[in-house]
Order: structure tokens, then sequence, then C-alpha cells
């Protein structure tokens, strides 16, 4: 398969594009939740929106009521999702939730609100600061026919209004997923907005009781399960990384060439021609990266598992760049919260920390290469 | 089976029963590549088998017209036959700036009669070509070259000089860029001439590096003659064919980058990296590097075959290539510690790593600096104004 999008892709692209410039634009969508301080920190019109383009059921088999489309096709609303910083549950809710419940009996239970955009899902898997899966501590001990968690989970993006939360935690069997209602008894969440205004969230798990029908997969069969969600949602975030990198390095080349200092437009400075040129070499790069990733996971190859790291590490870092030399080239401008750069900033940490930071995923690489 | 299906399936077989087992073996320097020409230098008869039956299908330029020597394969069968050598470690069976650079411009600028004897002859390895382009007073700002051709009626006459021409000593033709009209602004006097090296008057001289080789040559043109039809589209407008050749050779550097066939160094290196977690995490970000550019090199190649690259993403290509490559030899030189050091034995192989590692930095000046590249995408891509 070529790596250039095919023109059903490119299509599906265009349409993304006009919809999220318009309707999940800056102004209509990040600044109204973040200036109204939304409790969610997104609108579920917008989510009711997606769902009527289709956009929700992209990873949903067609039998289930899905597009039945691939990770390339999700990537392509999430890098426009990642220029237009819209928030919304999309990567969680229809990217790594829908990944982790697809062939598994729980998905007739949550992929009609999901394809409707009545449903929001959670991923509840960190428990300290940085993102290791590897290390989860979480018990569910078995109780009635069920089970009972007992344990501290935080940085559950959507956490706060999650209609259903997927949780990581270990068995006598070893790691096993369960999906936890809202409002579940001894559930404890704190939403706490974070530095991109979006809302995470804080879960404390005293002794919460869920059924059996509640285990995604089979009892044990957690990790196999996570990795493939957690491929999907990498996968996601570097798309969307993508996006936000290279929103702020155009919004930063159009800066460039309307500045003038010493008489002279800025963007005719070498010294800024040479660090914009670098950092468009980047962002091609991650780009690639990332559309390769996309298309292995499509294509179940055992490539996949590797190249998902290199994505997420190279977008990651490559966003980092753009957002850094996006306030830099600003000046003064690019710290005041009424110019849109600062966003892209705040918005790039915080997708670089979920799922892994580009560390994370440069030691992880190194691990399957065996050093 | 779909047409591509059993295409891959005839190449599988057919590099399987014709690829000799020598040519599996990863070349351990660059003096095992095989360069054709007049006089070719065979390592092995395999090495000489394997350019016979690959040039005989046509497959030293797959994708040529079969006309010229190629083998006439479509984009995709292309890529498939690379993959498919790539699979069985195949060697490149020519290598060869006729191939890399030449062809392409004179498969868009050359005259019938030309592509026809040229391309042929490239195709099948008889002619090596070196490339004369850079000059002691022309160097990033090529278009400011004085080498002097003039029409004297029945022939040109060629004196100037060339430098940084790689392999000259051991090519059989060069082609050349010249000054036809000194009146003309820089860019429009500028033509691009083809001529045998062994015409009266050509000489050159071999430059020692710091890596204690001698890849290019000084090349010194004084009172040469060369036939009329051997001037390449039209006069004065040789800048044009220039460039486009550029185009091709950045693509051609850009490829160092991408190191062997895992991508990954730190497999190479793990025993040492055991105890250097510094050296580790460079080298993990490096991979994490390598293989992105990897895809990055596919993507690219795909585009390009499918028209939709824009014309200066070479000009990005090679800039990130030949950094990335830089950075790999950095990084043996530092994972190898004292053992990578020592320059003539036969356990360094000849110092093998340590030269490698200096002659990379030419890498990001041979063919246009870095900031050359750069400034390049600044003004054609990125469109900042007064690059």
């Amino acid at each position: 398969m070529p790596l250039y999008l095919t023109d059903d892709q490119a299509m599906l692209r265009d349409t993304a594009k006009s919809f999220m410039a318009e309707e999940g634009a800056i102004a209509k969508q990040l600044r109204h939740w973040r200036d109204k301080n939304c409790k969610d920190g997104f609108g579920h019109g917008l989510w009711k929106q997606f769902a009527e383009l289709g956009f929700n059921g992209i990873l949903i088999d067609e039998a289930d009521g899905g597009l039945g489309l691939g990770h390339v096709e999700a990537g392509i609303v999430l890098e426009e999702i990642g220029r237009n910083l819209t928030p919304s549950p999309f990567l969680v809710s229809a990217v790594a939730f829908v990944e982790a419940l697809k062939g598994t009996a729980a998905r007739e239970r949550w992929f009609p609100g999901i394809i409707a955009g009545d449903t929001v899902a959670a991923l509840a898997l960190d428990e300290g600061p940085k993102h290791r899966p590897e290390g989860i501590e979480m018990r569910a001990e078995r109780s009635g026919n069920g089970f009972s968690l007992t344990g501290r989970k935080q940085f559950v993006v959507q956490g706060a209004s999650a209609d259903v939360t997927l949780v990581a935690a270990q068995t006598d069997e070893g790691l096993t997923l369960f999906a936890v209602e809202k409002g579940a008894n001894g559930l404890e969440v704190e939403g706490v907005r974070l530095a991109d205004s979006s809302i995470g969230a804080r879960l404390t798990f005293d002794n919460v009781t869920v059924d059996a029908d509640a285990v995604i997969g089979e009892v044990g069969g957690g990790a196999e399960i996570l990795d493939r969600a957690l491929n999907a949602g990498r996968t996601g975030a570097a798309a969307e990384l993508v996006g936000v990198g290279s929103a702020s390095m155009d919004m930063t080349v159009d800066y460039l060439k309307q500045r003038k200092q010493f008489g002279k437009l800025i963007g005719e400075f070498q010294a800024l021609q040479f660090r914009a040129a670098h950092l468009y070499s980047e962002l091609e790069i991650a780009r690639a990266a990332t559309l390769k990733a996309q298309q292995l996971l499509d294509e179940g190859s055992a490539e996949a598992d590797a190249m998902v790291s290199v994505a997420k590490a190279k977008a990651g870092r490559t966003s980092q760049l753009a957002v850094q030399e996006g306030v830099q080239m600003h000046g003064g401008i690019g710290m005041t919260d009424e110019y849109d750069i600062g966003l892209y900033m705040k918005r790039d940490r915080v997708l670089n920390e979920l799922f892994g930071d580009s560390a994370y995923h440069a030691d992880r690489l190194a691990r399957m290469k065996g050093y | 089976m779909t047409d591509l299906e059993s295409f891959r399936s005839e190449t599988r077989a057919w590099l399987e029963a014709n690829c000799p087992p020598e040519m599996r073996e990863p070349m351990r320097d660059e003096s095992d590549a095989c360069w054709g020409g007049r006089n070719p230098v065979f390592k092995n008869e395999a090495q000489k088998n394997w350019l016979e039956v690959m040039a005989e299908r046509g497959w030293t330029v797959p994708d040529w017209p079969r006309d010229y020597g190629g083998g006439g394969l479509s984009p995709a069968e292309t890529k498939i036959l690379r993959q498919e050598m790539a699979r069985i470690n195949a060697r490149n069976p020519l290598m060869s700036f006729g191939i890399s650079m030449l062809g392409p411009a004179l498969l868009k600028y050359g005259n019938e009669e030309q592509k026809k004897l040229y391309l042929n002859q490239i195709a099948r390895g008889e002619i090596r070509w070196c490339q004369g382009y850079s000059e002691p007073g022309a160097g990033s700002d090529l278009a400011s070259l004085q080498t002097k051709c003039e029409d004297k009626g029945d022939h040109w006459l060629v004196n100037g000089q060339k430098v940084w021409t790689s392999y000259a000593d051991k090519a059989d033709w060069i082609f050349c860029l010249v000054r036809t009209d000194f009146q003309a602004p820089k860019h429009q006097g500028i033509s691009f001439l083809l001529f045998d090296m062994a015409s009266p008057g050509v000489s050159t001289k071999p430059i020692l590096l710091i890596s204690g080789y001698s890849p290019f040559c000084e090349t010194f043109m004084d009172d040469v003659q060369v036939p009329k039809d051997q001037l390449v589209g039209e006069l004065n407008k040789g800048w044009d064919v220039a460039k486009y050749l550029l185009g091709h050779e950045r693509e051609m550097i850009s490829g160092m980058g991408l190191g062997g066939q895992s991508g990954s160094l730190g497999e190479a290196f793990g025993d040492i990296l055991a105890d250097d977690p510094l050296l580790r995490a460079d080298i993990a970000r490096f991979d994490v590097d390598t293989m992105a550019f990897r895809a990055m090199s596919e993507k690219f190649i795909d585009e390009l075959k499918a028209g939709q690259t824009h014309p200066a993403q070479p000009s990005m290509m090679k800039y990130a290539g030949t950094e990335l490559n830089k950075a790999r030899h950095e990084l043996v030189m530092a994972a190898g510690g004292s053992n990578a050091l020592e320059w003539e034995s036969v356990r360094s192989n000849k110092g093998k790593n340590a030269r490698e590692w200096l002659r990379t930095k030419a890498n990001s000046i041979e063919g246009g600096t870095s900031e050359v590249q750069l400034g390049i995408v600044a003004k054609r891509i990125l469109e900042l104004p007064g690059a």
C-alpha cells in the first residue's frame, strides 16, 4: 500500500478539515467551554455532530453499526482535531475504548451509544504521575459473582463526565479490564482541570463491586486487550500531535510574513528561516511515521508495535518543538492569553503525557529491539 | 491472484534463481560496490554475473522505458522489485551516477539520439560517469561557475577547472556545467555538456581528505574539444537541467540516513549500552528518528512516483537524511569507544569506523549544504520573504 492517502481518505480529510475548522474552531469550542468553566470541558452538541457525520463509528465494524474503517481514517479526524484544539471525547471514546471492546461481548452494550454520540467513555490506567501500564497495582478481588475493586487512578481523560470507564486492575489471574459505570457505589470522582483546560479526573475506588459481565474479554486476559487499546490510543494521539504541531507551524510561518522589525519582515531573517525550515522537515517526518504506524495497525502487521512507539515519540517531540518555536517566534504576543499559539503549547504538553511521553516510547522501542 | 501478486511471486522466484549467494552478503565497504565502466573492476565472478543478468532484464533501471535499456516497470512493480531484493538482502547490482543523476535529467531534457545512446550505456553499466559541477569559486553559489565553453563552429572548446568531482580519476565521461554566455545574468549563461574524460586536455588530480581517502578530484579542462551534439537541452538553459539533476542527487544522498536493514542502531551495541544509560538513551532516540525517517523515505518515494511531491521536497529529504547519517556515525564512534579510534589495524578493518565517520561530514556539504537546503525549503515551500 502506498504511503499516502487514498482518494476516499482524501475525501474524508476534506470533510473533517472543513467541519472542524467551522464547528470545532477554537473560539466556538475550546475558549467557549473554558470561559464558561464547563465541568466536562467539551460540548455534548459537538459530540452528537461527530456522530451524525459517522466519525464515532469509524473503527467499529459495519456489522455493529459502524463504518468499518481503520486507524488511518481515525487519524485523519484526529489531525484536524489537533489543528483546531477541538475538545471532544473522540480519542478516548471512539478510538481507544472502542478498540478495547472490539470482539468482546461488551461491545453490544456500549457501541450503540458511542455511535449515536450519547455515550462518553474513559480509560483509567495511570496510578502515578507518569504512564506506566506495566506497573499497574490496583487490585480486583473476586466477590459474589463478580469483583470488588479498590485503588486509585489519575489522568483519566473525560473521567468526570464518562458514562463508562475502562479500569485496568490486577486479579489472581493477571491484569484484567473492567467496564465500570457512572455512579457506581464506592467510586469517588474528582474532576480536575488540566493546563489545557480539558478535564481529567482522579478516581478513588473503595470496594466498588461489579458483576462478572463487567469484565472485558477474559479474566486475566487484560494485557493483550490493553495493548490493542493503547496501540490505537497512542497512534491516535500521535495524529492529534501532528495536527497540533502543523497548526502551530502554519500560524508561526504566517506571523513571520506579517511582523516587521528593523524595517523588514522578520521572515526575511535567515536565523528564523532556518529554524522554520527545520521544523517543516521534522513535521513531515512525524506525519510519515504516524501514517506508517496507522497503516501497519490496519494491516495487522507484527511491525506495528514498534512503529506505534516511533510515531508517538516522534510526533511528541516534533509537536513540542513546533509549539516552543511558535511561542518564541511570536515574541511577546505569544505569551498572551488572547493569542491562540499559547493554547497549542498547553495542548501539546497534555498530549505528550497521554499514553506515554517520548522518553517512555524511545525506551519501549529500545526494549523491543533488545537493548 | 492479481497481476501485482503474480508479479511478486515471479520476481521472487527469478531473484531466488539468479541472485548469487555472494551478492546477498552485506557490502563491507564502498570498495565492494560495482561501478561498471569501460574498464570495469569486478571483485569476483558473482558480481559480474549479477550485473549481467540484472542489466539483461532491464532491472538496473527497472522503471526506465525498455527502449532505453530499462525494465519498463510501473511504480507499483518497481516497489515490489525493491522489496523482494531487500527481502533476500540482494545488493544493488550497479552503483552509478548515470542512474541516479544523469539518467533522469536525460529522460527529461535529452533528445532522442542522446537518450538512445547514453541511457542504454548507463543501464548496462558500460560507461561510468562523473559530475562536473563545483568550481574553486563556485560552491554554494554554484551558478557563479566560470568554466568557459566557446562555440568554434564544428565543436565546443572548453577551458576551466572543476573541483569535488567524485571519482573523476575513475570515470569514463563527465556531465559538466559550463558557461556559454559571460554577458547574461549568471543563471542564464550556463549550458549542460557531456564529454569523454579521455579527450585531450582533460586531467584529474585526487584530493586527500580527512578520512585519508581520495574519493574526490580536481578536474582540469585545457582546450578540450567537444562534438557539437553533446550539449543537452537548449544552449544557455543548462541551469534548468542542472537544478533538475540536483533534485535527483539530493534524493540519492538522502538515502544515506537509512542505515542497515532493520533500522535499529541499538541492536548492534546491546552489551555496551547496558552499562551506559545515557548513551543508551541517545541511541534509543536516534532509533526513533531513523525509523521515522525510514517511513518518510518510503512516503517520499511513493509520492514521487505518483507525482504528488513538492518540487523542493528533495531539499528537505537531503537535509534530514544527511544530518541523520552524521548523527549515526557520531553514535557509532561513541559506542565503539577507543576500539573505533584505531586507524590502520587489521582488527579495525583499517579504521573503517573512524574513516566513515569522517567521510559523513561531507554529506551535509556535497550536493548543496544543509544551509542551502534549509534556504530552499524556506523560500520555495514555506514561501518566506526575501529568502
